[in-house]
């Protein structure tokens, strides 16, 4: 069962390092840019900047946008390889071995995907800030100081706390529901693709509802 | 012994088997034949409880599997070497992690015994020494005889093998068949074989069940199916015009 896991982590968590690392970076960037953009009135201060760009990246960019995107990388992953196995009946298979297959494929998948999407999560975050910062050292903005001052300023441990909750929900989400499409799929290779594209559909539009419900609960 | 008491079972509105009784007998090869789209492999499935039958009943040494839940079908299923048509194995895994894992699942033994038992399975198919091979590199003929070694692998009391020599070379045909005959013999097994190879059936068939549009059409020995009048299963026997011109022949000079 660990073995599983342990695996699992590798190709959900950390095959996925790297997309999120790329896409945080770049919407980091894109964040402080458009604060900076907007900050046209000198009544606010320059550190505004640094603060826009933390708040928005940990209460929503890094949980939700990632989730969404590993919705897509991971969810879609997960219903093909498990579809496959069901249309080429290696989870009849298993279930002639008196494997119960369902646990045996999806628990591991759920385990490893919430352990590994707060790491990823949090590596999003520190690199959503980076981003911002080379965004505006590279235009000349506004300095380094300013912009760490912006970031710690404000700053609330409990909105890591609350990003990681999200995290840990949409995990279990997009397991569950990409596990599912692919456990149930009927027919063929064509039906295996559908239900991936199903997958993500689903997983995305659970993910953006729950979102919803998340930040009325955890902030109100 | 396996016996199948009365089973029906349809797919929505489409009934595919009816009213099926047999048994299928300890120690010996039962061998399950009939065309294409016939019901057997849906039938194989049905004793297994990959499909829930309908109505009727599937007894396994006198235990009725039909009304076992989960957990005792478990048990029952930890007995049953299974080989799938399409040999199911797990693409992920390479030959000797397939055929080694009900061993690794449901048994305490060292990594080295069953290196042990894999390998002396693989030897049996003529396959020694493929163990690091992903299914996807092998042939279809080599994934059915890995087929063959993963459900032969855990010593199973019941073997249930879907055309476990289509896609084969005839000598390879020949020798699949005469290990499964080996094996039931053996650890006296009760072996049922889904074919619709003739040789095998002249080959190892003892108890010979042929299934026509769902139904138990006929049952008999290898002996009396070249024999038997009965047009459904001379028309299956006799398929080409060759073999029905040599029946034709063979009559004639009997009479
Ligand atoms: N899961 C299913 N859902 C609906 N219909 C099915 C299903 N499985 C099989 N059938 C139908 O049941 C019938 C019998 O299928 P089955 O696979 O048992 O044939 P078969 O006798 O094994 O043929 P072959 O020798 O070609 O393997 C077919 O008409 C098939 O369309
Ligand atoms: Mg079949």
């Amino acid at each position: 069962m660990w073995r599983r896991v342990i695996s699992e982590l590798e190709i959900i968590g950390v095959s996925s390092l790297f997309i999120v690392g790329l896409m945080s970076l770049f919407m980091g960037g894109v964040i402080a840019l458009n604060t900076a953009y907007q900050l046209t009135t000198p009544l606010l201060p320059d550190y505004t900047v640094g603060y826009i760009t933390q708040q928005s990246t940990f209460l929503e960019f890094s949980p939700t946008v990632m989730s969404l995107i590993l919705a897509g990388k991971v969810g879609s992953n997960i219903a093909s390889e498990i579809g496959t196995m069901r249309v080429t009946e290696q989870i009849d298979a298993l279930e002639i071995m008196g494997v119960n297959s369902l646990n045996y494929l999806v628990l591991p998948k759920i385990i490893a995907a919430m352990l590994f999407f707060p790491i990823l999560i949090i590596c999003s975050m520190a690199l959503s800030l980076i981003g911002g910062w080379l965004a505006l050292q590279v235009s000349g903005l506004i300095n380094t100081e300013v912009y760490v001052m912006g970031i710690r300023s404000f700053f609330d441990p409990f909105h890591i706390t609350y990003a990681l909750i999200k995290a840990v929900c949409f995990a279990f989400l997009i397991v569950s529901v990409s596990s599912y499409y692919g456990y149930y799929v009927r027919g063929g290779s064509l039906d295996v693709g559908k239900a991936s594209t199903q997958a993500i559909v689903t997983s995305s539009v659970v993910i953006l509802m729950s979102n919803f419900i998340l930040t009325k609960l955890l902030l109100f | 012994m396996i016996e199948v008491q009365n089973i029906d079972k349809s797919f929505a509105d489409l009934q595919i088997l009816h009213d099926i009784s047999t048994v299928f007998e300890k120690g010996k090869v039962n061998l399950i034949i009939g065309q294409s789209g016939q019901g057997k492999s849906v039938l194989a499935k049905c004793m297994v409880g990959l499909h829930e039958v309908d109505t009727g009943h599937v007894i396994y040494d006198g235990k009725d599997f039909t009304s076992m839940n989960r957990n005792e079908r478990s048990l029952i299923r930890q007995q049953i070497g299974m080989l799938f048509q399409g040999s199911a194995l797990f693409d992920s895994m390479n030959v000797e992690e397939n055929v080694g894992f009900p061993l690794t699942m449901f048994t305490n033994k060292s990594s080295a015994e069953i290196k042990k038992r894999v390998d002396f399975c693989l030897e049996r198919v003529n396959l020694t020494g493929k163990n690091k091979l992903l299914p996807s590199e092998c042939s279809g003929g080599m994934q059915k005889r890995i087929g063959i070694a993963r459900a032969i692998s855990m010593n199973p009391k019941y073997l249930f093998c879907d055309e476990p020599n289509s896609g084969l070379d005839p000598k390879t045909a020949i020798l699949i068949d005469g290990l499964i005959q080996d094996i039931t013999k053996e650890y006296n097994m009760t072996t049922v074989v889904i074919t619709h190879d003739m040789n095998s059936v002249i080959e190892i068939g003892e108890n010979v069940i042929f299934i026509y549009e769902g139904k138990k059409w006929w049952q008999g020995d290898k002996k009396s199916i070249i024999t038997t009048e009965n047009p459904e299963i001379t028309d299956f026997v006799y398929a080409s015009e060759f073999m029905k011109e040599i029946r034709q022949n063979i009559r004639n000079t009997r009479t």
